[in-house]
């Protein structure tokens, strides 16, 4: 202890940043991950803003050293609140030379960007190894990488024959020195980190922390402060930490579901991992179907029988879903989906992000099947939504569609601690007695909406049937009970419909541009419109939440600019490629949507890479649009 | 729960239930369909059981024998093809108070809903099943069964089946956790009455398959059947199901079955020359999945309100 504290004193003096973005990238298995997870924590600890994001290789064990290996984490902290994963990185820890390869095909790093490498490969007993070595390190050297050789594993080694397992907290170690972490703050969560194994294992990686931190200060000759949050926006406010799917689980909780229905499909199961963890605490169920149909079946039946059931799932698994998720519509049936998207189509990209169920969710079943869609925009709405959703589904007696994706399941922030009370909890279970003569379908001619008969009350016998009904759930093949069954379903949309308000333009209402999104682009989109803002563009965004029915005044907004785009994660042609003309092209999902609702031009812009959008990118493209717009292009 | 508990039985003596209480709309299957002779068992049991008809549940999938629903006057859900067992087992594993049971077919649960059989009968929740097996898709006019003879000619197969039939009675007794299998025929009433008796008595998954007549497009299967009571052995035991006297006058080849011996329950049921009739197997003792799936079902608001806080306050900064 006594060493530890004259190492503090001799520190030289901090340079402050206000934002910085690392990353610690390894083979797969190598820890990086939860050292990254860990120091988001301190970071958010300390009242900074912070986003972290895993970087995920797509198998369980790729070939060591090798650029699809590529496993980690992101996390980008900063003196204020964050909303997306930034632009490239500003110091990057990796565990072998190889796996940077992929980051640097992902454009994660600039000229400048520091490299802490581990350098044991330098001297390995494969000859081809430490040539691969040499030249790599030369060649990101050539292309303006800072990098700095480091003996991270051997440092380790003095502590533990393990390095391998070790290493992860010896790099933690080193960032908190860098980032000039409250080291107290950081055992603690080291201690929490690890809270299921003994203290031995504890008092191991304290070590190694503490090993780590040391060896920064002694081999590197810069570290920063990056300093909180103004006060203001954190004083007396209590903050929890989760990524998205842990949101969605809290928001499962803190919606009063009692019942969740799943059958395990990347990148949706952590939410009911974390679920299978808590959820009986409050009394809930984890149900693992024996499949995807069987997981939503098994949903559909508790709510039926009054019980608040939910289920969760990704693209592939919602395609399955599809038959069942239309008997919910058209027997009414209040369910709460939550689909975490991933690339598509068919198996596509499972660990990755895209926004490609849209068009899917809404137009998936047979026939007409209306339905409400919602989607999250931050991690946050991850679990507010999921209390709203089930709100929605009993009021409009409907399946509600809950739509996130990868990039929110699997980023990590801190935000407000939800203050729920009693009633969102209540379960809607009535077991009086049913007036027998209100039909099970009593539709308000004006609304749609009915209230539901639930077994165990008296009087109110019915049979639910997927056949077209009378209002007495009678099965009827006449054509006025199909078209009035259509039609009161149709209604309890544009009943939702009227209830909500347009939404709020980010920036100014009228201007050149205006940049549509929806789901999680919502803060790459806004950085992307503040920089071009701050250069004095008339540039204005939009993020929609409710994508059925859709917010209401969208075509008077649109209207107040003189070009309306669409930045979705999806795929479009490019207007310039082969072929593609104004007839032929193919548009985003969003603004096909867009299109046909408001009879406007609605352009668009989209990509399926893989990964998140980054306000750099989704900057170069507005400037490109304005550009071509004041050139009198269209496109 | 005790409050819940003691308005019931308040109900029972107050109110009598007749056969018209388990009435729903007017039967529409064809003229001389088994299915006719399972509704009246089933109502006549509810009624003997005076089963309160807001607290029972009939689901079902798509197919002749799942329209039953819709002539009882319970609650009901007239499921997906195949879907019948995942709605049942949702419903039941929330309340296990409703008294739910299953209409499906040879093609609703051997074919598609195969994958919900098996993971039904393994969850083992209390409720019965009843397979309806004629051996035919009679609702879409003949096409083959997963249960049609080799060389029953169909509409998809207009030269004959060209593959066995499966075995729906091994296959469920394959599977693990499974707790009761019976067989019966449907034109044998009092023994499809004992046979649903029994299932819906048993705590666990009543599966009871009932060998069925489709008159209209295969006649031809149960005809063969009903002419030849030699095509069948009765299985006796004192802990199986009664069998009164016109039953045993009815089918001449007995054996002595222990339902408790599922090795010998399997010898039985994979002995395709000699239909066993009756209970093959029963264990009351298998666990049931609701006994998991419904724990803190009746946690109240205030109670979900403090748990709730303590599991934020783990992920609280």
């Amino acid at each position: 202890m006594e060493e530890h504290k004259l190492v503090v004193d001799l520190r030289p003096q901090a340079r402050t940043i206000h934002e910085h973005i690392v990353e610690i990238v390894s083979d797969s298995g190598e820890g990086a991950q939860k050292a990254g997870e860990t120091f988001g924590t301190i970071c958010a600890k300390m009242g900074n803003g912070v986003w972290t994001v895993q970087i995920i290789p797509a198998e369980i064990q790729p070939p060591a050293r090798s650029p699809a290996g590529a496993s980690g984490i992101r996390i980008r902290l900063a003196s204020h609140y964050v909303t997306n994963m930034g632009d490239e990185a500003d110091l990057v820890v990796a565990f072998n030379e190889q796996v940077l390869y992929s980051r640097i095909a992902n454009g994660a790093y600039k000229q400048g960007t520091v490299v802490l490498l581990e350098d044991k490969w330098r001297e390995d007993p494969v000859p081809e190894i430490r040539e691969q070595y040499a030249k790599t390190v030369a060649e990101y050297r050539e292309n303006g990488l800072v990098v700095h050789e480091l003996s991270i594993e051997k440092a380790c080694l003095a502590i533990t024959d393990n390095p391998r397992q070790g290493k992860n907290m010896f790099v933690l170690g080193m960032l908190c020195h860098i980032y000039s972490r409250d080291l107290e703050q950081a055992r603690e969560e080291i201690a929490n980190t690890f809270k299921r194994k003994s203290e031995k294992v504890i008092a191991l990686n304290q070590t190694l922390f503490d090993a780590g931190q040391q060896f920064a200060h002694k081999h590197l000759d810069f570290h920063y402060q990056v300093p909180p949050r103004p006060e203001a926006e954190t004083k007396g406010k209590r903050f929890i930490v989760t990524d998205g799917n842990e949101a969605l689980g809290l928001g499962v909780m803190a919606a009063g579901i009692e019942l969740v229905a799943m059958y395990p499909i990347t990148p949706a199961t952590s939410a009911s991992h974390y679920l299978a963890e808590v959820f009986h605490r409050v009394g809930g169920f984890v149900h693992q179907a024996e499949d995807e149909i069987a997981a939503i079946g098994f949903a559909i039946g508790a709510s039926y029988a009054g019980k608040t059931a939910c289920t969760i799932t990704s693209g592939p698994g919602l395609a399955l879903k599809t038959e069942l998720l239309g008997l919910a519509v058209m027997a009414e049936v209040p369910l709460v989906v939550a689909v975490v998207q991933r690339g598509g189509p068919s198996t596509g990209l499972p660990t990755k992000v895209e926004q490609g169920d849209l068009l899917a969710t809404l137009f998936g079943q047979p026939g007409d099947s209306p339905k409400v869609v919602i989607a999250a925009t931050t991690i946050e709405e991850c679990l507010h939504f999921v209390i709203m959703a089930r709100r929605l589904a009993e009021t409009f007696r409907t399946p509600v569609v809950l739509l996130t994706d990868t990039n929110l399941a699997t980023g990590v922030q801190p935000y407000l601690r939800p203050e729920p009370t009693a009633d969102w909890l209540a379960p809607p279970i009535d077991q009086s007695e049913w007036d027998e003569s209100i039909p099970p379908y009593d539709w308000d001619p004006e609304t749609g909406l009915s209230p539901r008969p639930i077994p165990g009350m008296p009087g109110g016998q019915y049979v639910l049937t997927g056949l077209a009904h009378t209002t007495r759930s009678k099965v009827a093949y006449d054509s006025d009970s199909n078209q009035k069954g259509c039609s009161m379903r149709s209604r309890k949309l544009a009943a939702l419909a009227s209830t909500l308000k347009p939404p709020k333009v980010y920036g100014d209402a009228q201007g050149d541009l205006l940049v549509v999104g929806w789901g999680s682009t919502l803060g790459a989109i806004e950085e992307a419109v503040d920089r071009a803002r701050a250069q004095g563009h008339r540039v204005s965004s939009l993020q929609l939440r409710f994508l059925s029915p859709l917010e209401p005044g969208l075509k008077e907004i649109f209207q107040g600019f003189r070009k309306v785009m669409t930045v979705e994660i999806n795929y479009s042609d490019d207007p310039s490629a082969p072929l593609i003309t104004a007839e032929t092209r193919r548009y985003a999902q969003l603004a096909f949507l867009l299109r046909a609702h408001t009879r406007l031009d609605v352009d668009c812009w989209s990509v399926v890479m893989g990964h998140p959008l980054q306000p750099a990118m989704i900057h170069n493209v507005l400037l490109q649009r304005l550009e071509t717009l004041q050139n009198g292009g269209n496109n | 729960m005790f409050g819940l508990h003691a308005d019931w039985s308040l109900e029972v003596f107050e109110r009598y239930f007749t056969i018209g209480d388990y009435a729903g709309g007017e039967a529409r299957w064809c003229p001389g369909c088994g299915d006719h002779g399972v509704l009246t068992a089933v109502q006549r049991l509810m009624r003997d059981e005076q089963m309160i008809p807001e607290s029972t549940v009939a689901v079902s999938g798509i197919g002749c024998s799942s329209r039953m629903p819709h002539y009882l006057g319970t609650y009901g859900f007239h499921g997906l093809h195949g879907r019948a067992l995942p709605i049942a087992c949702g419903i039941k594993s929330r309340r296990p108070d409703l008294d739910v049971w299953v209409a499906t077919g040879d093609g609703d649960c051997f074919s598609i809903g195969a994958a919900h059989w098996i993971h039904g009968i393994r969850y083992n929740m209390d409720m019965v099943v009843m397979a309806f097996d004629n051996a035919i898709y009679g609702l879409t006019k003949a096409q083959t069964s997963p249960t049609s003879p080799l060389g029953f000619k169909t509409n998809t197969h207009p030269f004959g089946a060209i593959i066995s039939p499966m075995n729906p009675l091994t296959v469920t007794l394959g599977i693990t956790n499974v707790s009761f299998v019976a067989q019966v025929v449907d034109w044998n009433p009092p023994m499809l009455y004992e046979a649903l008796k029994a299932a819906h008595r048993h705590r666990g998954t009543g599966f009871v398959r009932i060998i069925q007549r489709c008159p209209v497009y295969a006649d031809s299967v149960s005809k063969a059947l009903q002419g030849d009571p030699s095509r069948f052995v009765l299985l006796e035991h004192e802990n199986g199901i009664p069998l009164d006297k016109s039953v045993q006058r009815a089918f001449p080849n007995k054996v002595n079955h222990d339902p408790a011996n599922l090795v010998g329950a399997f010898e039985l049921a994979r002995d395709a020359t000699r239909l066993p009739l009756g209970l093959l197997y029963r264990n009351p003792d298998a666990p049931c999945y609701e006994d998991f799936s419904s724990r803190g079902a009746d946690m109240t608001p205030e109670q979900k309100l403090a748990r709730f806080s303590a599991v934020l306050d783990t992920v609280t900064i």
